[in-house]
């Protein structure tokens, strides 16, 4: 039992942070069209920012520099995102091929730059006492980080279906994307719209790259990429612009990922995502909670 | 055409969709106040022009709003200067509620006619909570009109076919909604049901292959048989 509990809290974990990048991917597309292929490099970029951060700040405080590195990167991940679509991504928006060119060039300059400037190794991040231990929950040991990686997806969800259903801001972007030519034939500066949810994805992503970093105890210039994949994956079998659609789907993908990893044999989890990926395509095209 | 000062005027309006040049060189000019028809068969070009106007397709050449440049805005911008559009398929956002679509389309907290709103379509407050998308399709007109209605700041209005595909009962109260948007605003309405524009419209425009063929009286264009059979379809002057 002890072994299940486990399993499922490290599968929601691991969710919580295909979610967190998923959730800006799909707000992203949903509304732009955009197949942003950077987004795994403002989860990069993030990371060694907060990285950064912390390993300048005296180690005598850890849980205030935690606090500022999560900080540092959620600013960076929204700073960097809403620069690139101000500058690379807006002259592209009716040039689907060049916004794929333009942003798998940006991932790859980015990993670049980072491995440059760091390294190709993961360096290791140091966090506050109490996340490197564990709580026992049901019998099982679970280690903090898995449950302030939950907790902090958790919160971005209210968060982010609290910002579309309650703000006008919000329902620009619900709206756009149903139909963004007719919010703009409503006198709506959809491009401001556009700013907003690429600097609010990029914020999510910057708080992936954070956690994701608090999770495995390193920050790794190739995360970013592996994420952006199961992301991808996650945007789609959740139903693409469907934020509650990504969560759905992120737990559904972490929870599976960890169980068949578990009992069947390494790989198989990863196999049957795919598998998922494909069945979902085939039943549901427009994803599980498919938009009107 | 009427000798008023134009409200809108086109000029030399060019549109290209993929390889077709679908307007070439439209030009004409809309007077301040009443109902204009934009009329002509299918697939020449009428729904093409209110997109050119509002800036939703490519354009070259001219348009102007009492005076204004309006080609080099975006969209948003065309409306911000009080330009109303009604597009062809309502477009309403199914996923929000009535309340949400109406609130989308507010540009001031002051001048709204939510009062005219309700007045024309009480239904709409009744199902305010309705989402757009569960709707009937004259329902769902209702709800693309009272978008364009909602503000008192428009100059003019650009709807294309509000009566399509509506049952009669729903097409007698568009006609009333858009004589009374006409007491204050100015419209120019594509309609492909000539009973109603010739009910509504002081003035037509006569779009074919992409050029206007006729600009004058409504009831100049009904009373020449020639003009209706070419660019109309009509057997016979003064049919429907």
């Amino acid at each position: 039992m002890s072994t299940i509990l486990l399993l499922a809290i490290t599968g929601l974990g691991l969710g919580a942070l295909y979610f967190l990048v998923a959730s800006g991917l799909s707000l992203i597309w949903g509304l732009m069209r955009v197949l942003n292929f950077a987004h795994g490099a403002f989860f990069t970029l993030a990371a060694y920012t907060g990285w950064m951060v912390a390993a300048a700040l005296p180690s005598s405080a850890p849980w205030l520099v935690w606090l500022a590195a999560v900080v540092a990167a959620v600013v960076a991940g929204g700073a960097f995102a809403a620069l690139t679509e101000l500058i690379l991504v807006r002259p592209l928006y009716r040039r689907p091929v060049g916004q794929v060119l333009v942003t798998v060039g940006l991932a790859l300059a980015t990993i670049a730059l980072v491995q440059g400037s760091f390294g190709s190794d993961p360096r290791t991040f140091a966090i506050p006492d109490w996340m490197g231990r564990t709580t026992a929950i049901g019998g099982a040991a679970i280690p903090n980080t898995r449950l302030v990686t939950i907790g902090a997806a958790a919160a971005t969800l209210a968060g982010l279906l609290a910002f579309l259903q309650r703000t006008r801001y919000g329902l620009i972007v619900r709206a756009g994307v149903e139909n963004r030519d007719m919010v703009s034939a409503l006198g709506i500066d959809v491009g401001r719209a556009f700013t907003l949810v690429f600097t609010i994805g990029g914020m999510a992503a910057g708080l992936a790259g954070i956690l994701g970093a608090t999770y495995y105890g390193s920050v790794d210039p190739g995360r970013g990429t592996a994420m952006l994949i199961s992301a991808f994956i996650v945007v789609v079998i959740g139903g693409l612009g469907s934020i509650a659609g990504s969560a759905i789907a992120a737990i559904l993908v972490g929870l599976l990922q960890q169980f068949l990893n578990f009992y069947a044999a390494a790989g198989v989890g990863d196999f049957a995502v795919v598998i998922l990926l494909a069945v979902v395509l085939l039943v549901r095209p427009g994803g599980l909670l498919k938009l009107s | 055409m009427t000798r008023q000062t134009p409200l809108l005027e086109l000029r030399d309006l060019d549109v290209f969709l993929g390889e077709s040049h679908v307007l070439q060189r439209v030009s004409f000019s809309v007077a301040k106040g009443g109902i204009t028809a934009l009329l002509g068969r299918n697939g020449v070009g009428k729904t093409t022009t209110l997109r050119g106007v509002m800036g939703l397709v490519a354009r070259s050449g001219s348009v102007r709003l009492e005076g204004d440049e309006l080609v080099r805005l975006p969209v948003h911008e065309v409306v911000r200067r009080g330009v109303g559009y009604v597009p062809e398929d309502r477009d309403v956002f199914g996923g929000l509620t009535v309340a949400e679509n109406l609130t989308l389309a507010e540009r001031s907290r002051s001048g709204l006619r939510y009062d005219l709103v309700f007045e024309l379509f009480p239904e709409l407050k009744e199902r305010a909570a309705q989402k757009a998308g569960t709707l009937s399709g004259g329902q769902q007109q209702m709800v693309a009109l009272a978008r364009a209605l909602l503000n008192a700041d428009n100059r003019i209005l650009l709807i294309d076919e509000p009566t399509k595909g509506l049952s009669p009962l729903f097409v007698g109260r568009v006609a009333v909604a858009l004589e009374r948007a006409a007491e204050t605003t100015t419209i120019l309405l594509v309609e492909q049901n000539l009973a109603v524009a010739r009910r509504l419209a002081r003035d037509a425009i006569v779009l074919d292959q992409g050029r206007v063929q006729f600009t004058g009286r409504m009831e100049t264009l009904v009373a020449d048989a020639d003009l209706a059979r070419r660019y109309l379809g009509l057997a016979t002057a003064g049919a429907h």
